[in-house]
């Protein structure tokens, strides 16, 4: 089935829902397929290969509200399915804000061309995904001879995305996207302790992602770089963190800038619009349309058109998330409930310059646990990482927590660099905060 | 592993909802033609087969072509899942979803060597297809043989009475209204409720090509409030949440009492809750959903495929002393009703108890075929998937430690200056380092032997070995938890339980905010 035709069952699944009681419906029909292959000790370790089909009917009846998704796009079947799900949809409490987006939210122009489809996905051949594969893994193995080598492994995948979503009040669109994953671990004896570290791409274009040797250097180093951790004194330290996991941290923020808990009041955020949340330095902007983007895209998952959005200025919130249902409870206009590529501010300074910087302070470079309350922004996570004394680099780290408010944190963001992260829609570059506390020996 | 306590993760479990005398009628109901009066739960392999649309000789065929490249062993793993939720937000119950999964998941094995595939089709032609692509694992010209298929029966730890399929959502909607009026009559400072509902029904069908065949129906129900209370201009959040397989006999009285009263609570509690100091203090455990402390400091380290490729901390110490001789930890598939109970694990193998730590020594890991034929040992009925979609791992089930010599008072008597933690939102841990992570959402004080003011949102940090190590003192008052655990790993989710007496670690990383 292509778009065209996933167009036209969409069309047909929407009209029968209506036709069957629905007062309003939106259809979306996706096929994902992908195929991983995976390496270890120079030989064929998995083999993926995964197609799955998914409908999803957004029933609204009489201001009732349900959803429903199935695998099976047979029309026979989708009749029944189709028939029980309005049936079901009458037995819920209407609400009145349950309704369709307004049509003048849905995109005027779906020409743009993001650049998210990469025609040579098509022609990737199980060779050479195989090729990829075993050339990362020879490579992670041999980059330093002194390790103690108990098992690498390497990875190569690839993906192609197709769908079409379709609103009984007017909105059709469709979608294709490709993406590419090239990843390397390695893990190693260390006295008692067994180290592992990896490196991972992903990209929308094949010509996009690093060499093989990038990635085995990279998952290397990583993986050498543990020897010898442990925890440091409890205190505060500033903290630096990796441009490859600051999307933990900055993540957090976006579930409180949400309609729905600004709705609920289950936000830290709440009241906070126009005012400072953090320091001058801290300005992200949501940007739908970088081309060949990960995040990137014309219309959400609601339908809504995507639009570039500065979400925090120089420290100040200028924006919530807000998807149709909750804008419509708050009165206020839809935006879109979700983010999709997150661009920073940056500074002047790369990773290397910016320790070279510091006297004493902590790069954490991984996450393990924790939590963060959506409602007052207390935060507690296990890290590890490096110890920073006189701008080098001095010894592994790992079983320590930070600790804090988010709010404080965002306000303790000292420096910004200049290496935003290619490999994630959260393009974040390094960052810098003062007396973050941290929890060790 | 998370709780699944927010709507997202509850959306991510939940599924179907439905109508009248039937949530949404089967997409499957043409293949039940004559069989309408067995329910579910008490299908035979017949049923099975016709409820999937195939027969012993079809999957023959499918079996033989995984092996038409030279693999040693494939098995097919048939999956219809049908699954409902429900939300009440704002006193009304306003959302609903429902989730329809089918497929069947081809795995051909060479060795240690995985080919794996999947197909939402089930005619002849797209099985067979899919059963090529898995085959690609292996290249030779020697054929493995497909034996004849020996049906295989299973203890059934989740006795139920009344299949999802026949439950309407009708049914279901009072338990949320009831949970939601019972929570604002409890304490006038609660101001927002939200209440979640799922409930879903697996039927599995598994065949391989050593000639096992066999079958489970695979119910759960979860149900759980999430509050939200203020005073003097204060807000706080927590809730409450019960995951069980069973039937709709689980949405009684004294439960959903339970999951309200829990949940207005352990938030109000929250109002005069302190950070403790930060850095190592003893710590103890509550009796229950403590059992996370096991799930992360041991259990996945002993997962076997981690240790059949040396990863894991743990992978030299088969045999050894962990911990103090009055430590005993099991894994098991066979608690009735629990979450992670399991008649069969998703390779075949019947649910089952598997000792992992006997009085102190490490006697076995948790396997799955591949890692058992490594170690040359039986299977331990724990190679889990999250559906047809992926293939089997080793995973845990409900994990628990037994009762030990000592009291909770006394244990709690023992400390001068740590903490009590009683529940917990998640926790992570890192297989070859062996440091792991669990978040307390709610807890005590402990000062000069005393349970003080109570705490909250804490990340607590340690290493694995050494943890068990300092295990000083096991209580006698084991519990489980009953709480809505799903455990990820590699990118798949499954339910788990566990479960603890009263524990006191002598030291562990507390990330206080006190320096």
């Amino acid at each position: 089935m292509n778009n065209n035709q996933r167009m036209e069952l969409a069309r047909w699944v929407s009209k029968y829902a209506l036709e069957k009681g629905a007062t309003e419906s939106a259809v979306s029909i996706s096929r994902s397929r992908s195929v991983q292959v995976d390496v270890r000790e120079q030989r064929l370790d998995t083999i993926r290969e995964n197609t799955e089909n998914s409908l999803t009917l957004m029933i609204y009846r009489d201001f009732k509200f349900s959803s429903h998704t199935t695998n099976n796009l047979d029309r026979g079947q989708l009749e029944k399915f189709i028939a029980g799900a309005v049936e079901a949809t009458a037995y819920l409490a209407p609400d009145p804000d349950r309704r369709l987006p307004d049509p003048s939210l849905y995109p005027t122009d779906l020409g743009r061309n993001l650049e998210l489809l990469d025609p040579r996905q098509a022609e990737v051949t199980p060779e050479f995904r195989v090729q990829n594969a075993m050339e990362a893994e020879k490579l992670v193995r041999e980059v330093d001879s002194r390790a103690n080598v108990i098992s690498a492994s390497a990875g190569f995948g690839d993906n192609l995305n197709e769908g079409v979503r379709v609103h009984s009040n007017g909105f059709a669109g469709a979608w294709s996207s490709t993406s590419f994953g090239l990843s390397a671990s390695l893990s190693i004896i260390d006295g008692t302790a067994r180290p592992a570290g990896g490196a991972f791409a992903r990209t929308r274009f094949l010509n996009q992602l690093p060499s093989v040797r990038e990635i085995a250097e990279e998952a290397s180093r990583n993986t050498l770089m543990q020897i010898g951790q442990g925890p440091v004194e409890t205190g505060k330290y500033t903290m630096l963190l990796d441009n490859r996991v600051a999307g933990n941290i900055i993540g957090r923020i976006f579930g409180p800038m949400s309609a729905r808990n600004i709705h609920q009041k289950n936000s830290f955020l709440l009241n906070k619009l126009d005012s400072k949340i953090g320091s001058d330095l801290f300005t992200i902007t949501d940007d739908p349309f970088i081309p060949q983007g990960l995040g990137s895209r014309l219309f959400d998952g609601e339908g809504i058109a995507a639009r570039r959005r500065v979400l925090i200025d120089k420290g100040v919130l200028k924006s919530y998330l807000i998807d149709n249902y909750f804008g419509r409870k708050l009165g206020l206009t839809p935006n879109g409930g979700s983010t999709s590529n997150i661009v920073f501010a940056l500074g002047s300074r790369n990773r290397e310059q910016i320790i070279a910087a510091q006297e004493r302070a902590i790069l954490v470079n991984s996450f393990s646990g924790g939590n963060a309350s959506a409602l007052t922004g207390d935060f507690s996570f296990g890290i590890s990482g490096h110890l920073i004394e006189n701008g080098k680099i001095t010894r592994a780290i790992n079983e320590m927590n930070i600790s804090g408010n988010l709010l404080d944190l965002w306000n303790q963001l000292v420096e910004t660099g200049n290496d935003p992260f290619r490999f994630s829609a959260t393009q974040s570059p390094t960052l810098v905060f003062a007396d973050v506390i941290f929890s060790g020996l | 592993m998370s709780k699944t306590v927010n709507r997202r993760d509850f959306l991510k479990t939940g599924g179907v909802v439905v109508a009248g005398t039937m949530v949404l009628p089967s997409v499957l109901s043409g293949c039940f033609a004559g069989k309408q009066a067995v329910l579910p739960m008490h299908y035979d392999l017949n049923d099975y087969l016709n409820h999937f649309g195939v027969t012993r000789r079809l999957i023959a065929e499918v079996l033989a072509e995984g092996l038409s490249r030279g693999g040693d062993y494939c098995d097919l793993y048939f999956q219809h899942t049908n699954s409902n939720s429900i939300g009440l937000e704002e006193n009304i119950v306003n959302r609903a979803a429902s989730t329809v999964s089918f497929g069947v998941g081809i795995r051909v094995l060479k060795g240690d060597q995985t080919g794996y595939s999947f197909t939402e089709e089930l005619t002849p032609e797209a099985m067979k297809s899919a059963a090529r692509t898995a085959a690609n694992i292996a290249n030779a010209s020697s054929f493995a043989r497909t034996n004849p298929f020996q049906d295989r029966q299973f203890s059934n730890f989740y006795k139920i009475n009344t299949p999802w399929e026949d439950v309407g959502i009708s049914r279901k909607i009072p338990a949320l209204e009831a949970i939601n009026e019972k929570v604002f009559a409890l304490d006038p400072r609660v101001r927002i409720c939200n209440v979640s509902y799922s409930d879903s029904a697996s039927y599995i069908l598994f065949a391989n090509s050593e000639g096992v065949i066999a079958t489970d129906y695979q119910p759960m129900c979860t149900i759980g409030a999430s509050v939200i209370a203020e005073q003097n201009g204060r807000r706080e959040q927590n809730g409450y949440t019960i995951s069980k397989r069973m039937d709709i006999s689980m949405l009684n009285e004294d439960y959903l009492n339970w999951i309200a009263t829990k949940s207005v609570e352990d938030t109000v509690l929250l109002f005069d809750a302190t950070t403790p100091r930060a850095g190592r203090m003893p710590m103890v455990l509550a009796a229950g959903s403590s059992g996370i402390l096991l799930h992360e400091a041991i259990g996945h380290g002993i997962e076997a495929d981690f240790n059949r490729r040396g990863e894991s901390i743990f992978s030299d110490k088969i045999g050894k002393k962990v911990a103090e001789p009055f430590v005993t930890i099991i894994d098991d598939g066979t608690i009735p009703h629990m979450r992670g109970s399991i008649n069969m694990d998703d390779e075949g193998n019947p649910g089952k108890k598997t000792v992992l730590v006997e009085n102190g020594t490490l006697v076995s890991y948790l396997h799955d075929r591949i890692s058992a034929r490594h170690f040359k040992v039986a299977p331990t009925g724990s190679g889990r998937r999250e559906s047809f979609r992926h293939m089997p791992l080793p995973r845990m089930r409900n994990t628990y430690m037994l009762n030990g010599p000592h009291t909770k008072e006394e244990i709690i008597k023992s400390v001068d200056y740590g903490i009590f933690a009683e529940t917990f939102t998640g926790g992570q841990v890192r297989i070859g380092p062996g440091d792991f992570t669990f978040f307390i959402k709610q807890g005590y004080l402990i000062e000069k032997g005393k349970l003080g003011a109570p705490i909250k949102d804490v990340n607590i940090i340690g290493n694995g070995p050494k943890v068990l190590e300092d295990m000083v003192m096991v209580g006698n008052d084991l519990a489980m938890s009953e709480a809505g655990w799903t455990c990820g790993k590699a990118g798949q989710g499954v339910p788990a339980s566990m479960g603890q007496p009263t524990v006191k670690v002598s030291s562990i990383t507390v990330g206080g905010r006190n320096v």
